[in-house]
């Protein structure tokens, strides 16, 4: 039986107020959990504005249940207004991408995992990294504001364009909008300083024996993003600048009226839009790499590959964002230009799924929730990336652009995708963070409820798509070609209520187990990261002294491991030589 | 209820339908392998008291497969759409027959200008009718798109044809209608609160009926 | 600085500026007569808009892209751009009292609202007038979309919705502007014109193209007569007492 070393933990701090050590702190795991609750907020905010999106789509122009009960600018007797349905379809998208699925996977996860993961104390800058937390919830807090301000939301959409975002005679907000490019500034420098507390952390922090190839997929996942965020979202910010400025003091950027250009915003706000997009799927893809090998029981399949793969879609994801504007009236060269980089990008993407299959192969499959949800992700995040290649394909991107395909399939990859990664994530490393587990049962009723209702509500968009219902309709009824798809419509609303009424038990099973969930072990998932080495919850401070490294982090089911099948990375075999620079 | 893509109606429909239909099946078998490998992995590799997983990190027989199987799809996916996007939309691809049409896209309205019956447009005798298009079958139409406002998008789906009406721009879009009848075009970029019912209607005469139609155009007027 | 003296020179701002501004009733009419009886004791300034030149033919306005309005009517509609009357007086001008109102005059804004109806595509009326301070109720009589758009300068522009039959909006208007212009963007032929005032003394030639100003206190009056396409004339009309006044105007085709 080997040797199971158990660093000391860190005790030596003078007692903090409650103010300092929960509130206002500077340790990174409580601003992860900070952001954890603050971001499932959002998350429940983007999905009441979609419940009401959903009742107009399914049935348009009837009073909706407590309609009544929203001021006149946004219903009237109960039905949604045009305006306001407009404002719905841009604060849901706004919200869930910047202020839900972003800060989930980075605010969180990020933070919580990273100096967990590579063996030390904190952050590199831990006061930049509380200001990190701080300027995300103000940044919420502003784009919140939008409905409570006179004419209300912003409503040109989540991508905003110019020039209905910059003139409020032709949008009919004025308030609301400039609202919205001052959130995102905000938020964008909330990003930026996340970003370099982890780059910075992550190449300087590591324990003695952390070689970058020992480090674990969600951890290259996470400092590979952090990268792409440090570089796309001051552009932006830059964008959304502009704009305040064409809104409010008379410049022109984006009007033609005197000699500005439309087409701009699109270029900024898309070259910083698909980095975004990857920074939204990356992180998840590594947590659930971490998950995937775990749950089999054995090492991840092409390690190298893998994190190959991270690096060739983040480098691709730079040169793809004209496949947003195929049909913009751009020159079409460009278009053929950027579906082959966007056709190439699916390559990357494909070898990840492969070798997520080639980790299952052969292995010893435990289905835990995380492990249900995690396969799940592979499952979804699939059908999400091959519907990608149609629209990639430019000719038939002309039919299906702007249409409900377009909306399946970020649908796939953002809650297919990233939502269920956090789903699985979330269990995963609920003891780390609490010293609870979160309930089995309703775990697993939520995953299966969920999986079902889900591709109810998405899979059929497809079909809409090809049929040509454009995004954005307050009422495709107005179209006599949608009329004979408006049962498709109703059925998503329908299957819409019941996933979101299943995500509530999601929401239960959080909240009752912080208080009552089983407590946990020290390794509830016999998982081989350092941060299995620490109690559950872990200390301020994490390790006394941070362990020595002696093998990745995959190691499942090796040999040497004996008769368990799992070896941590800190834990020393007779055979292990002494890291450079232990302490 | 349609379940598949809408009636063709243009010459585009051929082209951009069959590559639809060639990428359907394509991703529809990586679809299929990795679905079904993941049902099957889940069953067949649950685990079982005694059983051990098999150590491996991998093999790169593997990778290399994997990797140029997509990689050599994807080329040659992208080589076939790259002709035809060519042909669609490349700037020299308007023919040079082909009929004019001044669309005039407002918030929130499609106002269509008619060379009238000398043929030209931009002489006297052009007139301009609000959502309302008429063209000949087997014709090709050619459209000046532009915008009064803001951005709004030129969508008939039924001859599979889309493009962006874009302030300060003029952007040609051309197709040819392979059926007669009556059409829908529709707004595919939000432009406001009122773009769902940017509504106007595409009808595709006979070359008679549209003489007859343009004759009694030239003869009475209308707002 | 004395704490004291600042909480007073403080409570004394307050007291100034939180202490509700009463315009509306500082100088009331006199005593012994209610507003009403004191309009209908006032002169009257009716008179004729006249119309010269040849009767412009107003543009056909083609509705087949919305059924639901073209089947009420038999025969399209003209637009209302100019509408010359049979005995060739114009209606729809706008006329009222652009100046020489006794200063610090005031006159209480009627509690019911001003109606503005969209029925078959169109405005009804097609010029109005209403109070500052007064309701507009908006209201769609046709089972289709309208919004309205207004364009106005002295006054907060707004652009509202209503998708379906029946829905009812109100705005009021907190500054005079004449005219505020109101247009559908989803009907582009859809406009009509609102006059705001801050007195009573307005009207809009009828189908007779006449127009009557009721009410009118002693004193020298500029009148405006205004139409959308001809622009504006004044005039000067002087009241002694309560004998009624007469003004025509005449516009001339272009």
């Amino acid at each position: 039986m080997t040797a199971v070393a158990h660093p000391q933990t860190h005790t030596h701090h003078e007692p903090m107020s409650f103010w300092r050590k929960y509130i206002f702190s500077t340790d990174h795991k409580i601003i992860g959990i900070q952001f954890l609750f603050v971001s499932l907020f959002f998350l429940l905010v983007g999905g009441l504005l979609a419940m009401q999106i959903r009742w107009q789509l399914g049935f348009p122009n009837t009073a909706m249940p407590l309609g009544t009960l929203l001021p006149e600018a946004m219903t009237n007797a109960g039905v949604i207004l045009p305006e306001y349905y407009i404002q719905l379809v841009t604060m849901h998208g706004t919200f869930m991408v910047f202020f839900a699925i972003m800060p989930l996977l980075m605010g969180v996860y990020a933070n919580f995992l990273i100096p967990l993961k590579i063996g030390t104390h904190d952050m590199a800058f831990p006061r930049i990294n509380m200001w990190s937390f701080w300027l995300a919830l103000l940044a919420g807090l502003i784009m919140v504001a939008g409905f409570f301000v006179p004419e209300g939301a912003a409503r040109a959409g989540w991508t905003m364009y110019a020039p209905l975002s910059a003139r409020p005679d032709l949008s009919g907000a004025s308030y609301g909008q400039q609202l919205w490019c001052v959130s995102i500034v905000v938020l964008g420098l909330s990003s930026v300083m996340g970003s370099v507390n982890y780059i910075t952390t992550v190449i300087n922090h590591r324990a003695p024996g952390m070689t970058w190839f020992r480090m674990p997929l969600s951890v290259w996942a996470l400092f590979i993003t952090a990268i792409l965020a440090v570089l796309a979202l001051p552009v932006l910010q830059g964008a959304a600048i502009m704009l305040l400025f064409d809104q409010t003091i008379g410049t022109h950027f984006f009007d033609p009226i005197a000699g500005g250009q439309a087409l701009l915003w699109q270029h900024l706000f898309w070259f910083f839009g698909h980095p975004e997009v990857y920074i939204l799927i990356l992180p998840a893809m590594g947590m659930v790499s971490d998950i995937i090998a775990n749950g089999s029981r054995k090492p991840i399949f092409g390690y190298h590959s893998m994190v190959f793969a991270i690096v060739g879609i983040a480098f691709l994801g730079w040169i793809v964002w004209g496949h947003h504007m195929f049909m913009s009236g751009m020159n079409p060269t460009l278009g053929s230009t950027f579906m082959v980089s966007t056709l190439l990008i699916s390559v990357p993407s494909a070898i990840k799924v492969f070798n997520w299959l080639g980790t299952m192969w052969r292995g010893n499959i435990r289905f835990t929730v995380p492990m249900l949800n995690a396969v799940g992700f592979v499952a979804m995040f699939t059908i999400g990336g091959l519907s990608g290649v149609f629209m990639a394909a430019t000719p038939v991107d002309m039919h299906i652009h702007d249409t409900y395909f377009i909306v399946a399939h970020l649908h796939y990859v953002l809650f297919g995708g990233s939502l269920f990664a956090l789903f699985a994530a979330i269990p995963y490393w609920f003891p780390k963070m609490f010293g609870r587990m979160m309930h089995e049962g309703i775990g697993k009723v939520h995953f299966w409820l969920t999986m079902i209702t889900y591709n109810l509500v998405f899979f059929p968009m497809h079909v809409l798509g090809m049929g040509g219902q454009m995004r954005r309709l307050y009422d495709p009824t107005a179209y006599d070609f949608l009329k004979p798809q408006q049962p498709i419509n109703e059925f998503i609303t329908i299957s819409a209520f019941a996933l979101f009424a299943v995500q509530l038990l999601f929401l239960f099973n959080f909240l009752w187990s912080l208080k009552r969930g089983k407590k946990a072990e020290q390794n509830p998932w016999q998982d081989n990261g350092l941060e299995w080495s620490l109690p559950s919850p872990a200390p301020h401070g994490n390790w006394e002294r941070p362990p020595n490294v002696y093998r990745g982090p995959y190691e499942f089911s090796a040999p040497e491991a004996g008769n368990a099948d799992f070896l941590p990375q800190h834990v020393k075999l007779a055979t292990d030589k002494e890291p450079a620079g232990r302490l | 209820m349609h379940w598949w893509l809408p009636p063709a109606a243009s010459t585009f429909a051929g082209p951009i339908d069959g590559l639809f239909l060639a990428i359907f099946i394509i991703t529809g078998i990586a679809l299929v392998i990795v679905e079904v490998g993941l049902v099957w992995f889940s069953v067949k590799y649950r685990a079982r008291p005694g059983r051990k997983a098999f150590y491996t990190h991998g093999s790169t027989r593997a990778e290399v497969i994997w990797t140029a199987i997509p990689a050599v799809t994807v080329v040659a996916l992208g080589i076939v759409s790259n002709h035809y996007w060519v042909q669609i939309k490349g700037r020299d691809s308007v023919p040079p027959n082909a009929y004019q049409l001044g669309v005039h896209v407002k918030q929130f309205e499609w106002q269509i200008t008619y060379p009238g019956p000398d043929g030209q447009l931009g002489t006297g005798d052009d007139f301009t009718l609000r959502n309302q298009m008429h063209i000949t079958v087997n014709q090709p139409v050619v459209v000046h798109l532009t915008s009064e406002d803001v951005i709004h998008s030129f969508y008939v789906p039924q001859f599979r044809i889309k493009q962006d009406a874009v302030p300060g721009m003029t952007i040609n879009a051309w197709f040819q209608a392979t059926q007669t009848g009556e059409f829908e075009i529709g707004c595919a970029e939000l432009c406001g609160m009122g773009h769902y019912k940017m509504r106007a209607r595409v009808f595709v005469h006979t070359p008679e009926e549209f003489t007859a139609w343009m004759t009694q155009q030239a003869a009475g007027g209308s707002e | 600085m004395n704490r004291r003296l600042l909480g007073v020179i403080g409570g004394a701002f307050l007291l100034a500026v939180c202490t509700p501004k009463d315009d509306s009733t500082a100088r009331a009419a006199p005593a012994d007569r209610t507003p009403v009886e004191e309009m209908q004791a006032g002169a009257t300034i009716s008179g004729r808009i006249k119309f010269t030149g040849t009767k412009p033919t107003n543009p056909r306005i083609d509705m087949s892209e919305e059924a639901a309005c073209k089947a009420k009517y038999p025969a399209p509609p003209t637009a209302e751009t100019v509408v010359v009357n049979a005995n060739g007086t114009l209606s729809n001008v706008f006329v009222y009292v652009k100046a020489g109102l006794p200063a610090g005059g005031t006159y209480p804004v009627p509690a019911t609202p001003v109606v503005l109806d969209q029925g078959g595509c169109r405005y009804h009326p097609h010029v109005l007038g209403i109070r500052v301070g007064q309701n507009l109720e908006i209201l769609n009589s046709d089972p289709v979309l309208h919004n309205i758009k207004a364009k106005a300068v002295k006054n907060r522009p707004f652009n509202v919705s209503q998708p379906s039959a029946g829905m009812k909006t109100m705005r009021t208007f907190s500054a005079p502007e004449v005219m505020v212009a109101l247009e559908c963007n989803v009907h582009g032929w859809m406009n009509a014109y609102l006059g705001v005032l801050p007195h009573p003394f307005f009207a809009v030639s009828g189908t007779d193209g006449s127009f009557s100003i009721k009410g009118l206190p002693p004193g020298t009056y500029t009148i405006e007569a205004w139409h959308e396409k001809y622009g504006t004339q004044t005039a000067i009309v002087i009241v002694a007492g309560t004998a009624p006044k007469t003004q025509d105007f005449t516009f001339a085709a272009r």
